[in-house]
């Protein structure tokens, strides 16, 4: 059984050794470099722009103003084109556009002979800005007067969303309630990919190529065509190798503008390669949300009734747009079902670098509120955050009705069991409730995640297989699921050789998409692939093992109905007798001279299921009062992801999310000078990604009830693994401290201020 | 002012190459460009990320701020010279194929040339100097666990401790 084995990733080998070949390794060397200039304020016009020094520097070939672009507004979400206008994304973008809404916008491009050229002419461009008044803050932007970013949104609000679930005000006047309130902050953050986003193009006839680095090649396909104006046939898109993601190349970002500088070239091949300070400002960012939690619960632990409003900061366009506000929203009245539940999201323009989808898409945001809350609530009702969790949290059989999802399992009290036992986690938390005064503190956290695989209902699910039997009696493999690093392609060899019945060895998975001959997919984001790339290679291998066996009837005289194909062999099913190998099997048929065929099989399969995914995190921490410092001393994440296809793979997936989680909870933050809107901190030194360093060892867990929905028994496990780990820490640092943050990252400078607040710091300590 | 160009001589992985540079390049860009070794990734240029790490005369670097001409007279290693004369894997290599240490693979060669400089003192180092010793590398997939692994268990096998032996 492949299915369940822990097999060295199908990439491993070429990408120890080097020879992996990504976007930048594949691009001649003669390419045209272009590059993007920003803007230099958050809000206005450009008036005018003069080019003529920048054209007169050598080696700079072209010179594109915002004045020179065609003008199609294009989307630039990654998310499955809707025939239905109401539900297509907002088309907001221009290529490069003259009303300036963020610090940072693109207003021009240059395209030289070599990077020296390049930068150069950046410098000798003279843009006139008529400035307006800018606004970074979405509560701010949401007032009458504020700054319009957009015409057809007066107040800022691109959306804005409810849920109400019974009757809240009346269930607030239910006697003896108590009462919790809190505002929780989330902040930007970025994808940082090692790999920055780069693309180049050309032409060939009158198509246009692009090769990209992006999690989504046949979107990128339809944008391109859409922003410049050409049929999407005329545009083939190409995905090599991609150095990380993680839902920033979600989203078009320059493969429209890059392809159309080798249109106004003559097809000249065009490399755009966004340097790393552009990649934090000009590509995407994780949506900051402020989220306003109120809970009325009895004494005894019962939720009687829960308010949430929750703001969220999408920058200057639309790009994912609302979509994240509302899936956080969304978790809301479900991990703690709720009788009586009023919410609204809101997300807003700010004049600040573009939100758009970032592992998670949403949940992180609302976890750190609600678990954060969670812990609050149990504080005021004197319970241990446990007994509430296990109190209210979804149980088993809750089923939702929109999407359909059923909680099969009682998925939550198992994860926190098996968490709970691995690090001992009632022993500790006793112990770190007995007061502390040293300047040394422990304390130990439990959050919960909600999350769900896969984009319906909201959107359209399908997906595309190929398989091709070689001559050995191997197969390739094409699907329209992206490998972007997580390991899509050795998982998916795992599932094909399972129905194929033959060794994984021989499968080869063909791992560069390619529009014009990869079957259509939407790609990888939504934690989908595995899922739903599950029903395609499934059926398509039962598709193909029945024309195999139907060729083996003519050669055995068996019935297919009593042949298999099992280790590679055609065997009779009922005695286990073989006739000949698969490969035997196959040369037989591909040269036959009476019935030759080549036996392959191809189809597509709507997906109508979707699948929650859960778990939780605990957290045990070490703090230093004095230094505002944390140490993490454990980090656990428990995950019923459903039946676990390679092991070794999922743990690798559940490390690098609690990484990210780490990052989220302790460090990392985009910072906005209030006074320009530019960002201050794009770069890896500033910008503080966790190193070696900050790590402490990761533990995944596993809990495997099976889905019973899916193909494979499988579902979501890419962005899950960081949806807890922010309010895990929150909790333990709030045990051992006292401190209850509502903001994160719980950075030094949070600590200090907070501490400081709580007269945790001595007056000696407290230098400023 | 017209580009100004320098003749280097220097040995990479192993084998003596003789070549003109701009002297504004960096070592990133001779190996990638000129030499097309493309294992040497570009995350950041400056030096903050060490993905385009190499080994300089047995001494790990930072290719991307290390300018092409001081190479002259150097020899220099990068990830396509850890193979055997065969094209077998070295066991560090192995060990990052068998414990899952790869994800992307972007920051993969810049951590395995720090690891074999590491690796090649024949010191033995606990996990947490291991951290310190390849805390010059960002990895945004793996959370660093695996890659800790990878690397500790080629140490301790090369040490004649590890579980293998």
């Amino acid at each position: 059984m492949a299915v369940g084995k822990s097999i060295p990733r199908l990439d491993a080998v070429d990408k120890v050794t080097g020879r992996t070949k990504y976007t930048d390794d594949l691009c001649d060397r003669g390419a045209l470099v272009a590059r993007v200039l920003h803007s230099t304020i958050a809000h206005g016009w450009v008036r005018s722009i003069d080019i003529t020094a920048a054209q007169a520097i050598p080696g700079v070939v072209k010179v594109i103003t915002c004045f020179d672009v065609p003008k199609h507004p294009f989307p630039t979400a990654g998310h499955p084109w809707s025939t239905d206008p109401a539900h297509q994304d907002v088309a907001d973008r221009l290529l490069l556009t003259d009303h300036v809404r963020f610090y940072g916008d693109d207003v021009a491009a240059v395209v030289a002979e070599n990077e020296v050229a390049a930068a150069q002419a950046l410098r000798a461009i003279q843009v006139e800005y008529e400035e307006l008044p800018f606004v970074l803050d979405p509560m701010e932007a949401r007032r009458e007067g504020a700054p319009r970013l957009h015409e057809p949104y007066p107040d800022n609000v691109l959306g804005h969303t409810s849920i109400a679930r019974g009757d809240y005000e009346a269930a607030i006047r239910e006697p003896g309630l108590i009462r919790v309130e809190g505002w929780y902050d989330t902040p930007t953050v970025q994808h940082c990919h090692l790999e920055n986003f780069i693309c180049f193009a050309f032409m060939e006839g009158d198509r246009i190529h692009v090769v990209t680095s992006t999690q989504i090649p046949h979107i990128v396909r339809r944008v391109v065509g859409q922003a410049l104006g050409i049929d999407w046939g005329r545009v083939r898109v190409v995905k090599p190798y991609i150095g990380g993601g993680f839902g920033n190349k979600q989203d078009v970002l320059y493969e429209p503008l890059c392809a159309y500088l080798s249109l106004c070239l003559g097809g000249r091949l065009v490399k755009l390669d966004v340097p790393r300070e552009e990649t934090f400002v000009c590509n995407r960012v994780r949506h900051a949300v402020r989220s306003h939690i109120i809970t009325y619960a009895r004494p005894d632990g019962t939720f009687v009734a829960r308010k949430l409003e929750a703001f969220s900061d999408q920058g200057a366009y639309a790009s994912h747009g609302h979509g994240i506000a509302a899936k956080g929203m969304g978790a809301f009245p479900q991990l703690y079902p709720c009788p009586n539940v009023q919410a609204d999201a809101y997300t807003v323009f700010t004049n600040k670098p573009t939100s758009g989808a970032m592992r998670g898409y949403g949940i992180p945001q609302a976890m750190f509120a609600v678990e954060s809350h969670t812990d609050d609530v149990a504080r005021a009702l004197g319970m241990t955050p446990m007994e509430l969790r296990r109190k209210n949290l979804m149980p088993q059989g809750y089923r939702d009705e929109f999407s359909k999802n059923e909680n099969y399992h009682d998925t939550f009290g198992q994860c926190l069991d098996r968490g709970e036992a691995y690090v001992d986690y009632a022993r500790k938390w006793a112990e770190y409730e007995k007061p502390q005064t040293g300047p040394v503190r422990r304390g130990i956290g439990v959050a919960a995640f909600w999350y769900n695989t896969a984009v319906w209902p909201i959107a359209l699910e399908t997906s595309s297989c190929r398989i091709v039997l070689n001559q050995d009696g191997s197969v390739q493999v094409q699907t329209g699921e992206t490998e972007i690093g997580q390991g899509a392609d050795t998982v998916q060899a795992q599932m094909a050789a399972q129905v194929l019945g033959i060794p994984v060895e021989k499968v080869h998975v063909i791992s560069c998409q390619d529009t014009d001959v990869t079957p259509f997919g939407t790609g990888a984001y939504a934690s989908r692939q595995t899922y739903i790339a599950g029903f395609s290679i499934r059926q398509t291998a039962v598709l193909l093992k029945e024309r195999i066996l139907r060729y083996a009837r003519e050669l055995t005289r068996m019935d297919p109905e009593n042949l298999d194909i099992r280790e590679g062999k055609i065997v009779r099913a009922a005695d286990g007798r073989v006739y000949m190998t698969l490969g035997e099997l196959a040369t037989e048929a591909l040269y036959s001279l009476t019935r030759s065929q080549h036996l392959t099989a191809e189809s597509t399969y709507q997906i109508k299921t979707n699948a929650y995914s859960f778990g939780c995190s605990f957290a045990e921490v070490e703090v230093d009062i004095p230094l505002c410092k944390v140490k993490i001393l454990n980090l656990v994440n428990v995950h019923d992801c459903g039946k676990v296809i390679n092991p070794c793979l999922a743990e690798g997936q559940v490390h690098g999310g609690m990484s990210m989680g780490i990052g989220y909870g302790l460090s990392e933050k985009l910072l906005f000078d209030p006074k320009t809107g530019k960002t201050l901190n794009n770069n890896l030194l500033d910008y503080k990604l966790g190193s070696f360093l900050d790590h402490p060892e990761l533990d995944a867990l596993f809990v495997e009830n099976e889905e019973p929905t899916s193909a494979f028994g499988t579902k979501a496990l890419g962005e899950p693994p960081v949806c807890a780990v922010a309010p895990a820490l929150r909790n333990a640092i709030y045990q051992a401290t006292g401190v209850a943050f509502d903001e994160i990252p719980i950075n030094p400078h949070v600590m200090f201020r907070e501490f400081s607040q709580a007269g945790l710091l001595k007056k000696e300590e407290n230098h400023v | 002012m017209g580009i100004q160009y320098k003749q280097i001589k220097c040995t990479v992985n192993g084998t003596v190459r003789e070549t003109m540079v701009d002297v504004r390049a960096s070592l990133t860009d001779l190996l990638r460009n000129d030499f097309r070794l493309t294992g040497v990734k570009k995350g950041c240029e400056v030096g903050e990320c060490g993905a385009c790490n190499v080994l300089i005369d047995g001494e790990c670097f930072n290719s991307c701020i290390y300018l092409a001409v001081w190479a002259d007279g150097k020899s220099i290693r990068t990830v396509e010279g850890l193979q055997g004369p065969e094209g077998e894997l070295s066991d560090l290599q192995q060990a990052f194929v068998e414990e899952g240490a790869v994800q992307c693979g972007f920051c993969t060669p810049g951590v395995l040339m720090s690891a074999a400089e590491v690796l090649e003192r024949g010191k033995e180092y606990t996990r947490e100097e291991l951290r310190r010793e390849l805390s010059g590398h960002l990895c945004r997939c793996t959370g660093y666990e695996k890659i800790l692994n990878a690397v500790e268990k080629t140490m301790k096998n090369r040490l004649g401790k590890g579980s293998e032996q």
